[in-house]
């Protein structure tokens, strides 16, 4: 086996300059992780005992960890500011953990702009879920026990964002799955939940085999490392080939597809809303969907090589990742979960990150990892807020007029939905535009550089942008306008559920302020792109970084983008400004009462200049959101559940079947049966045989003489 | 010599000895035609050993009769035994080993 | 103490057993307490003398064979009574030593109908004599006569306390692995008359020394001839694994076995199969491993992906697990197939943690039965509601079955897909890697089967059936006492593994390395042209061995 080179071995390699650093809380990263993971153990062994159930516990460690990683993020912070501009080593502490036939197993850390920037993600949103759960699973059966998952959650996605080595990564990525398991079948009684959580575990099992591929080449390709540095170095240095290094990309693709709920395997997502909302929060924002995605901008240099990202207008990982945006924000239309709506709205979101991964938008892709998390968690708590109050999740039958019930809810999920909407200058805006700009497809209006002309990507994702912008405005209208639906008086939640919507809200508007564009004029040059500037390692010979061509940002692109948005979510505003209007008449309060369809007969035939009335209804029913919502997203549904879901389904069928058929065939009769067959045979001539056994001694006597006889005649004639 | 004639005696002995082992029924019967048979065998050592002047044809025919008088203890010890238990000494009727 | 414990330490470990199955049946049948008492005094004392051995053990050294004790035995065929234990016994001999006590313990108050405490300790330790033996063992003979006595105890306690249908299942587990073992046997006898011990530095030629013939004794053996003597052990340890297509004797004999012959069945005596391979077939016959590894790797990934086919159309329980060992043990088989030091340290890694999660696994299917009178699954459910604790241990012990990371499982699995990524240099690559996928591919049914398992046992309401019923209780304290230490070293090795790869890793390695005869090249198992390396071995020995003069 190839003995490691050092990393400072590597930075001697490179002709551009490599700063290395150091510093107490970069080093000994590693107790980040530790803490909540002590107290998954400490909250499952004591918090029975605890006064508040563990849940004390629980968050004392979160916090501890958030001010670990925020002195983390200012320590990286500086040492960036000190390097000028030049490459920062990431700090890299590793320990041989076992060593077997010649295969070294190394545990360690790996800590750059990348890593500490999930960190605080991480660690801030679980801060807040804890929080907010202390109210919202107040009173459950298993509250201790969901704490202790919750922290063990955090704790398994800590470690594997700090993975230094392929093999922690594969920890990580389980031990997130094994805890989202647990999670979503946390009410287990119910025979749909742990269905959810099965299939949840199942569909991400099946990614896992890429997974698990993928690392295995990848350690002999490099030549016996798993090392994510020294893999990447490698794959960019032009030391594996090129074959290698693209079976490998599509291995670990699975594994993406199926964590972060790519298209075609995305199904589990949506069933994945059986577990807690907290929960959900936590999946989507923050720990689970979001290694897929992490995963990539790790393993960067392989993807970017394997994939012949640069100079390029289409790959695999690119067009997974527009499709997943496009299957994603369709499918939000005919949900009437709210939360199924925000599960596929976080499809088609990872979608926009895998897809700017694909093309080349490395920074942008993490970018809107970032504020996506603040947004979408803010989203999801907020409708676990609303279900607080309604006792239900379905948007149709049981809410709306909500605005004036909970005014707090109602505030923070506006603000949250404008952000994942993409409307400036909150959040979303700013990393979406990012993503589109990074496409390089802009280059009809003037050309925005990037690396390579990924044409079609920057189509779905503006075809997306207008379809989020609608399903959300579809979604804020049903929830909290026009007339309550549901039973009971609905009530604003309490102090523990407001405030963290409240803060994440904020950060929902100024997340996006990190990473202002170059050419945005208005502020002070010193302000832009430093998000970019602290995560993005700084390309160098011999790095472990590809040297990534940055899009120009353009402002006919950003206004296009806006227009696109606006005209999106508009079109759904008119239909929804109509259905109110017609509400107050007497009307249903979710849509149109003469539905499309039947209402198309009419039209025609009718002629009545009532009807030409509504021409622009059937322009915006009928044809866009009848269209685009009816046939299309039906379709599209239709397709997922009875085509790809089928297809998940049957497979699944299909196996237990072939087990049957297998076992009961094969293993019983086959196999089995020349076993048995073998033993019943040999009893078979035992009964033959034992006929021979007369008991009378006279018999016996006679064969005896006879054969003497014979053998003497034998022995006469032969001598 | 008489060698011819100790033989054939021999041999007619031993043959009606297989005979009454193979034939009759009556277990003491069989016994002494067991003990015919032995006794043809001596006949023909004994003639043999005169025949080559060697006195080992004695001393084995010596041998037998030791050997054949425990047999026939042993034998008819069993035969007893059966006859207490089945009030027969059919060896037709005693097939216990039958399989 | 050092002395004495390379005197008579390996002695000691293996007998201490017998000689407490002894006092069991010397005492009276009614006095209960006494001889379970006899019983775990045994046991316990062997695992003390197992962990004193482990204690004095010296893991620099771990490569080499420690506590050797070298007698005359049958001089006749020159076979000796030379026992000696390094890197790879140390585990499984620990792990035996554990297993039998707690197993013990487990069995108070829990005896099988037809109850008889004194017959069924007693067997429990002759058991445990013979399968310590087989991993102290250093002669073919004594191997082979403790890999036997292993049989009777374990036929009698399937037939006497086994369920329904124990006569079949145990007449079934006899003749077929006594099957195996008479081509083995056949096999050894002609690895006696064809090697020559002189080239290993004994005196005689014929010898049954493993040292002595995995040291370079069998270079003297034709091509041909070693595959035939393979192809016998093959049949005789495949059968123990239990490999496709020899395995339908394990669900048979699970099924009907008593909970601890379960228990001990999966924990110890499928081990005796791959340590066979380990230990025996593959370091004394390299050449002709290596030409029958595809074969193996074949059978082991169609076992895996078969196994848990199977276990997907089971309903009852136990015999579910019973399958999944069918596809466990094919990873660890792919893992010795690969004939790499990698990979054979997965496979007795695979080893232990298959004996520690599957024994736990029956433990938990026999404390099910005892509640709930029955095993089917479509009869079970909400078992995490009528018994939490018991729920969660039988939970993480399926997790730790599937292979999740930071439980032992893992390390079993995930070395023996990446070893058969990179098979020896003698290898087909390509074979091997389509075996990597497959297996693979076998990880995600797992998971399937396990957590289907799981969700019909353990969650959802309890049924009506059971709701009320007073033997639904949750995990009492003997039960704690047998598990724990089990569930500890499925964390402990899944954090650490380390602590075991330790001892393996030089082990394996000095059993891998084919030994150089009379200046011939070594170590032809890492070249591209295998088969011409071992001729030219042959040929050196043949020169050898006529120098020497001890030609037969």
């Amino acid at each position: 086996m190839v003995k490691l080179p050092s990393i400072g071995v590597l930075a001697a390699e490179g002709t551009a300059e490599i700063v290395q650093v150091g510093g107490w809380f970069l080093s000994n990263v590693w107790i980040i992780p530790a803490i909540p993971a002590a107290s998954f153990f400490a909250i499952l062994f004591f918090g029975k005992r605890m006064p508040r159930g563990g849940s004390e516990l629980g968050i004392a460690a979160v916090a501890a960890s958030l001010v670990l990683a925020l002195c983390t993020v200012g320590q990286w912070i500086s040492t960036v500011n000190g390097a000028h501009g030049a490459a920062v080593e990431p700090v890299v502490n590793r320990w041989t953990w076992w060593v077997a036939g010649g295969v070294d197993f190394q545990l360690g850390t790996l800590v750059d702009g990348l890593a500490v920037a999930l960190l605080f993600v991480v660690t801030a949103v679980s801060l807040l879920v804890h929080v907010y759960s202390t109210d919202y699973v107040a009173g459950d059966v298993r509250y201790t026990h969901f704490f202790a998952f919750l922290s063990l959650f955090t704790a398994s996605m800590l470690f594997f964002v700090l993975a230094e080595n392929t093999i922690q990564m594969i920890v990580g990525w389980e031990l997130v799955g094994v805890c989202s398991f647990v999670l979503i079948g946390h009410w287990w009684e119910e025979k749909p939940n742990s269905d959810a959580a099965l299939k949840a575990f199942l569909t991400n099992r099946v990614g896992d085999v890429g997974l698990l591929v993928g690392v295995s080449v990848l350690f002999f390709a490099a030549g016996g490392t798993f090392s994510i540095l020294e893999i990447n170095t490698k794959a960019l240095g032009g030391e594996i080939g090129h074959t290698l290094l693209l079976v490998s990309a599509l291995c670990l693709l699975a594994a993406v597809i199926s964590k972060s709920g790519q298209f075609f395997l995305h199904t589990w997502l949506p069933d994945a809303m059986a577990g807690p909302t907290p929960v959900s929060a936590l999946i989507h924002a923050a720990t689970m969907v979001v290694a897929g995605v992490y995963l990539v901008a790790r393993l960067y240099g392989v993807f970017f090589e394997g994939m012949v990202i640069a100079g390029s207008s289409i790959n695999a990982l690119a067009l997974i990742g527009g499709l997943t945006t496009l299957v994603g924000a369709s499918l939000a239309f005919v949900q009437n979960d709210i939360k199924r709506v925000l599960a596929y709205s976080t499809i088609s979101q990872l979608g926009y990150m895998v897809m700017a991964l694909g093309v080349g938008a490395w920074t942008a892709a993490v970018f809107h990892l970032f504020t996506h998390a603040f947004f979408k968690a803010c989203l999801f708590l907020g409708s676990g807020s609303v279900s607080h109050a309604v006792h239900s999740f379905d948007m149709k039958a049981d809410m709306g007029g909500l605005r004036r019930h909970m005014p707090h809810t109602y505030r923070t999920f506006l603000i949250a939905s404008l952000a994942l909407a993409g409307l400036p200058p909150l959040a979303g805006f700013w990393s979406k535009d990012e993503i589109l700009a990074g496409t390089g497809g802009w280059g009809v209006f003037g050309g925005t550089g990037g690396n390579g002309a990924y044409t079609a990507m920057l189509v779905m994702g503006m075809v997306t942008a207008a379809l989020t912008a609608a399903y959300m405005t579809r979604c804020v209208y049903l929830t909290f306008f026009g007339r309550y639906r549901g039973h009971g008086h609905p009530h604003e939640s309490g102090r523990r559920i407001t405030v963290p919507l409240w803060i994440l809200a904020v950060f929902a508007v100024g997340a996006g302020w990190t990473n202002l564009p170059k050419g945005f004029q208005i502020v002070p040059k010193s302000w832009t792109e430093q998000f970019g500037h602290f995560v993005e390692p700084a390309a160098a010979e011999g790095f472990y970084f590809p040297k990534i061509a940055h899009a120009t940002p353009s402002w006919t692109l950003a206004i296009v983008s806006i227009l696109v948005v606006l005209a999106g979510g508009g079109l759904a505003f008119g239909y929804y400004a109509l259905v109110d209007r017609r509400a107050k008449a007497g009307g249903p309060a979710t849509e149109l009462a003469d539905g499309p369809t039947s209402r198309w007969a009419p039209a025609r035939l009718g002629h009545t200049l009532l009807a030409q009335k509504y021409y622009l209804d059937h322009l915006y029913t009928g044809i866009v959101a009848k269209g685009t919502a009816g046939p299309v997203a039906r379709g599209a549904y239709w397709f997922n559940q009875h085509g790809i879901d089928e297809v998940v389904n049957q497979a699944g069928r299909k196996a237990v079947a072939a087990g049957h058929v297998v076992y009961d065939r094969i293993d019983q009769k086959v196999i089995d049966g020349v076993v048995n067959t073998a033993g019943a045979a040999s009893h078979g001539a035992g009964e033959e045989l034992r006929r021979m056994q007369t008991g009378k001694v006279q018999q016996y006597a006679g064969v005896m003489f006879v054969a003497s006889v014979v053998l003497a005649a034998a022995l006469i004639l032969v001598l | 010599m008489l060698l011819n004639q100790f033989l054939i005696l021999s041999a007619v002995l031993f043959a009606i000895g297989v005979y009454g082992v193979l034939a009759r029924r009556n277990g003491v019967l069989v016994l002494m035609s067991i003990e015919l048979i032995l006794n043809a065998v001596n006949i023909n050592l004994v003639a043999f050993g005169s025949y080559v002047s060697s006195v080992s044809g004695e001393v084995f025919a010596l041998f037998v009769i030791t050997v054949a008088a425990a047999e026939v203890g042993v034998g008819l010890a069993i035969l007893l035994l059966l006859y207490r238990n089945r009030r027969s000494v059919d060896l037709s009727e005693a097939d216990l080993m039958k399989g | 103490m050092d002395a004495f414990l390379n005197g008579w330490g390996l002695t000691l470990v293996t007998f201490v057993p017998l000689v407490g199955a002894a006092l069991v049946m010397a005492l009276p049948a009614g006095r209960e307490l006494q001889l379970k008492a006899a019983a775990l005094g045994a046991s316990l004392v062997t695992a003390l003398f197992a962990v004193l051995l482990l204690a004095r053990f010296s893991v620099s050294r771990a490569g080499e064979l420690q506590y050797v004790v070298d007698r005359p035995w049958i001089d006749v065929i020159n076979s000796r009574y030379i026992m000696g234990i390094d890197g790879i016994s140390l585990p499984l001999v620990l792990l035996t030593a554990l297993i039998v006590p707690l197993c013990i313990v487990y069995s108070f108050g829990h005896f099988p109908e037809p109850r008889n405490p004194k017959s069924f300790l007693a067997l429990l330790l002759v058991l445990e004599t013979g399968m310590i033996g087989t991993f102290v063992a250093q002669d073919l003979i004594l191997f082979f006569v403790f890999f036997e006595v292993v049989l009777l105890p374990m036929y009698f306690m399937i037939g006497v306390w086994g369920g329904e249908n124990r006569r079949y299942a145990a007449i079934k587990f006899f003749l077929y692995t006594l099957f195996g073992s008479a081509l083995m046997l056949v096999s050894f006898l002609a690895m006696f008359f064809l090697a020559d011990g002189t080239l290993a530095g004994l005196e005689a030629a014929r010898t049954f020394d493993m040292r002595a013939l995995s040291g370079g004794a069998t270079a003297a053996i034709a091509r041909t001839s070693q595959l035939w003597i393979f192809a016998g052990m093959f049949l005789g340890f495949g059968i123990k694994v239990p490999m496709f297509p020899f395995h339908t004797w394990l669900p048979d004999a699970h099924t009907e076995a008593p909970t601890v012959g379960s228990v001990i069945l999966a924990a110890v005596l499928l081990k005796l199969g791959t340590y066979g391979f380990v230990r025996v077939a593959v370091p004394m016959l390299p050449e002709a491993a290596a030409a029958w590894a595809p074969v193996i790797g074949l059978l082991a990934v169609v076992g895996i992906i078969y196994g848990a086919l199977g276990c997907l159309a089971q309903r009852d329980l136990k015999r579910l697990i019973a399958f999944s060992s069918v596809a466990h043990m094919g990873f660890v088989m792919l893992g010795i197939a690969t004939l790499t030091p990698f990979g054979i340290n997965a496979a007795v890694f695979g080893m232990v943690a298959h004996g520690l999660i599957t024994g736990m696994l029956f433990f938990l299917a026999g404390s099910v039965k005892d509640r709930y009178h029955t095993l089917e699954m479509s009869r079970l459910g909400g078992l995490l509601q009528q018994a939490p604790r018991m729920g969660w241990i039988l939970g993480f012990c399926a997790m730790a079955s599937l292979g999740l990371p930071g439980l032992a499982g893992f390390w079993g699995e995930f070395p023996a897909i990446l070893a058969s990524y990179n098979p020896a240099e003698i290898l087909n690559e390509a074979v091997f890697r389509a075996y990597m996928v497959i297996a693979a591919l076998g990880t995600v049914l797992a998971a399937g089967y396990l957590l289907w398992m799981l969700q019909k046992t353990a969650f959802g309401n309890a049924r009506e059936e059971f709701a009320d019923s007073p033997d639904v209780n949750d995990t009492t304290r003997r039960e704690w006492l047998a598990w724990a230490p089990l569930l500890v070293l499925i964390v402990v090795l899944g954090f650490y593994p380390r602590l075991l790869h330790e001892a393996t890793d030089p082990a394996v390695r000095e059993s891998l390395q084919v030994e150089a005869v009379g200046g011939a090249p070594g170590d032809c198992l890492e070249v591209q042209r295998g088969e011409d390396c071992f001729e030219q071995l042959r040929r050196a020995g043949a020169q050898a061995s006529s120098n020497s003069g001890s030609g037969r």
